[in-house]
């Protein structure tokens, strides 16, 4: 039973007779091959074909496509081939396979490689365009949502709300400490390493406030949630849109955009300046233990110097960053959630395109706050 | 034993599954002939995909014996994947893959053949279960629900593997469609000469083409035999089943 399938060829004169023996099944797939392969060139010498099936032990659909294959080479140029001694219970299988692989559909043409390099491009464009819409209606879209909540407050998902802020607030508050805790003790660190050569150290102080109050804390938070949180809204509204749940919501005559988006980037917006207050004061502490251990500053001193170097409007600047890039982060996120098809492929594209595009928008944004508050001299 | 190994494809033996403290399946036993087509019903939530995890090695047994084809069925190795061909109720296509892919995929993993013969195999493939070559390069997502089983069926066939398990082939399709798939499945079972053993609610399927039927209540076999014979059970559950208002219906309507 379990020897190597075999293919006798016997040539006598025009008539070529092939006699398949033993195993012909996808185990034996490379064996199959390579004897179909030797026998190819007599098989175009012949003018009749035969194939005797009495010796095949076992067959499956891949021997039998081998086979099937041999006699239309065969019958391909007008010469003949038949099979005979087929056994009763391979008959069935032999009859299924003589009728696929019949008509091949019509390749399609291959692109012009340089027109399909322009399509592409042309297709982004637009699609940037697209993105543009897609971002103004979805605030437009919060905008009238909120306008609704002012009107009846009671409509307010209030639940949710505060499941979203102990979920993207609370929760994250551990790691964005600790990163910002470790960002604002490299910032002291390095400052106290390079200032003192030329004997400034005691401005290590001044670079770590200012730089933490007014571009650091806000970005690196607003960076993490985008990562975090960002991510976290995109799968899960994608996942509802997969499962037709926001469908099934709308059905039930209530706007997605209420009871889903508004609970989720009004828990942002609250959030993140939390987050960055937080963060901020986490990287002032990173910074002082830094002066204390490394700078040899103590503690009074680095916080003499601290508030001689930082007013409130470093702080306000910075603070005031926050909830745009919340909205920014929430926008985004929500819209690419809801822009997942059907596939889990489409899921993950998706994603990745949110926190893609928002942490990009966000570090845009803080380019056009920067100068926006240099113009009014904050 | 040799007679018994040739004349069973699965044997299982008091099987005992369960979770945390619920026990699924309580010293179940049953035996599924060659090339036959087994079809099991079961109330929903009450083991029956269970069952059929647990024999292709998805869920963990606490006691009991499976065997597959005279060989104890242990995991889903290289082996086993070889062993059977399974099809998921949503078909489990993948969905980064095309559709000709998503059936050649079973044969590049375990076998080395060229790529022009895997072409033709998966092409094969899709006829015999009815689909069009022109449909091999459309991905899952962009399918129906009939041709997303198909291709399902396809790829569990794709190493003509002698064991198929079908877990509601039916479910979701409409009369039509789901009258072909029958049908389908009815001409390749007798082709390929498969054993087939189907979970189902289909009442249809299951006085059409199952050979047996197995009745699963309460954790165990209750009633096991031709449509006909079940039909006869004196099981409370069975009864209920087969003889229910819906049931009567349908049974009225193919008399």
């Amino acid at each position: 039973m379990n020897h190597e399938p075999m293919l006798l060829a016997a040539p006598s004169g025009d008539v070529l007779n092939l006699r398949p023996e033993g195993p012909w099944t996808a185990a034996n797939v490379v064996t199959l091959e390579t004897l179909s392969r030797s026998v190819g060139a007599d098989v175009d010498r012949s003018r009749v074909v035969t194939l005797d099936m009495s010796g095949v032990s076992a067959l499956d659909t891949l021997g039998a496509w081998v086979l099937e294959k041999l006699s239309r080479r065969a019958t391909s140029s007008g010469r003949s081939a038949e099979f005979v001694g087929v056994a009763d219970h391979f008959s069935g299988l032999m009859d299924e396979v003589r009728q696929v692989n019949r008509h091949t559909p019509a390749p399609t043409a291959a692109p012009n490689p340089v027109l399909a390099r322009l399509g592409d491009l042309g297709k982004s464009t637009v699609g940037a365009r697209e993105d543009i819409t897609i971002f103004l209606q979805m605030l437009g879209a919060l905008f009238m949502a909120i306008i609704g909540v002012l009107r009846r407050p009671r409509s307010l998902r209030l639940t949710s709300l505060v499941y979203q802020l102990y979920r993207i607030g609370w929760q994250a508050i551990p790691i964005v400490a600790l990163i910002t805790f470790l960002i604002g003790a490299i910032i002291a660190q390095q400052g106290f390493f390079h200032f003192r050569r030329f004997g400034a150290e005691s401005y290590t102080v001044d670079m770590v406030g200012i730089l933490v109050l007014r571009e650091l804390g806000v970005l690196i938070v607003a960076i993490m949630v985008a990562g975090r949180s960002g991510s976290a809204y995109t799968a899960e509204l994608g996942s509802m849109k997969m499962r037709e749940e926001i469908d099934a919501l709308s059905t039930m005559g209530l706007d997605p955009v209420d009871v889903l988006i508004l609970p989720r980037v009004a828990a942002l917006v609250i959030a993140l300046p939390i987050l960055t207050f937080i963060g901020s004061i986490a990287a002032l502490y990173g910074g002082g233990l830094v002066a204390q251990f490394y700078g040899d500053m103590g503690p009074a001193i680095y916080i003499a110097r601290l508030h001689e170097a930082i007013s409130v409007t470093h702080f306000k600047v910075g603070i005031l960053k926050a909830p745009f890039m919340a909205l920014v982060i929430g926008i985004v996120a929500c819209s690419e959630g809801l822009r997942v098809k059907g596939s889990a492929e489409s899921l993950g594209r998706q994603t990745t395109t949110s926190v893609v595009k928002s942490i990009f928008l966000v570090i845009v944004l803080d380019g056009l706050f920067a100068v926006f508050f240099a113009s009014i001299g904050m | 034993m040799d007679a018994a190994q040739d004349e069973f494809a699965i044997r299982v033996r008091d099987l005992v599954v369960g979770f945390g403290r619920q026990t699924v399946l309580d010293r179940l036993s049953l035996d599924v002939r060659r090339g036959e087509i087994l079809g099991l019903v079961g109330a929903s939530g009450g083991g029956k995909s269970v069952l059929m995890r647990t024999i292709i090695g998805l869920i963990p047994r606490r006691s009991g014996t499976i065997e597959v084809m005279g060989q104890p069925a242990g995991g889903h190795g290289r082996a086993a994947a070889t062993a059977w061909g399974i099809l998921f109720q949503q078909g489990a296509l993948f969905s980064s893959l095309t559709v000709r892919q998503n059936v050649q995929f079973p044969l590049r993993e375990n076998l080395v053949l060229s790529q022009e013969l895997m072409d033709e195999i998966a092409i094969a493939k899709l006829e015999m279960v009815g689909l069009r070559p022109e449909d091999a390069d459309k991905y899952p997502a962009e399918l129906s629900g009939g041709m997303t089983k198909r291709v399902a069926l396809a790829r569990a066939l794709a190493l003509d593997p002698p064991i198929l398990f079908l877990d509601e082939p039916t479910s979701g399709l409409d009369p039509i469609a789901a009258g072909d798939f029958d049908a389908l499945i009815k001409t390749l079972q007798r082709t390929l000469g498969l054993t087939v053993f189907m979970v189902t609610h289909d009442l249809a399927s299951l006085t059409t083409v199952c050979d047996r039927v197995a009745a699963l209540a309460d954790g165990k076999i209750v009633a096991i035999g031709p449509m006909r014979e079940l039909l006869q059970s004196e099981h409370p559950w069975v009864r209920a089943y087969f003889h229910g208002k819906r049931s009567q219906m349908l049974q009225h309507e193919m008399r």
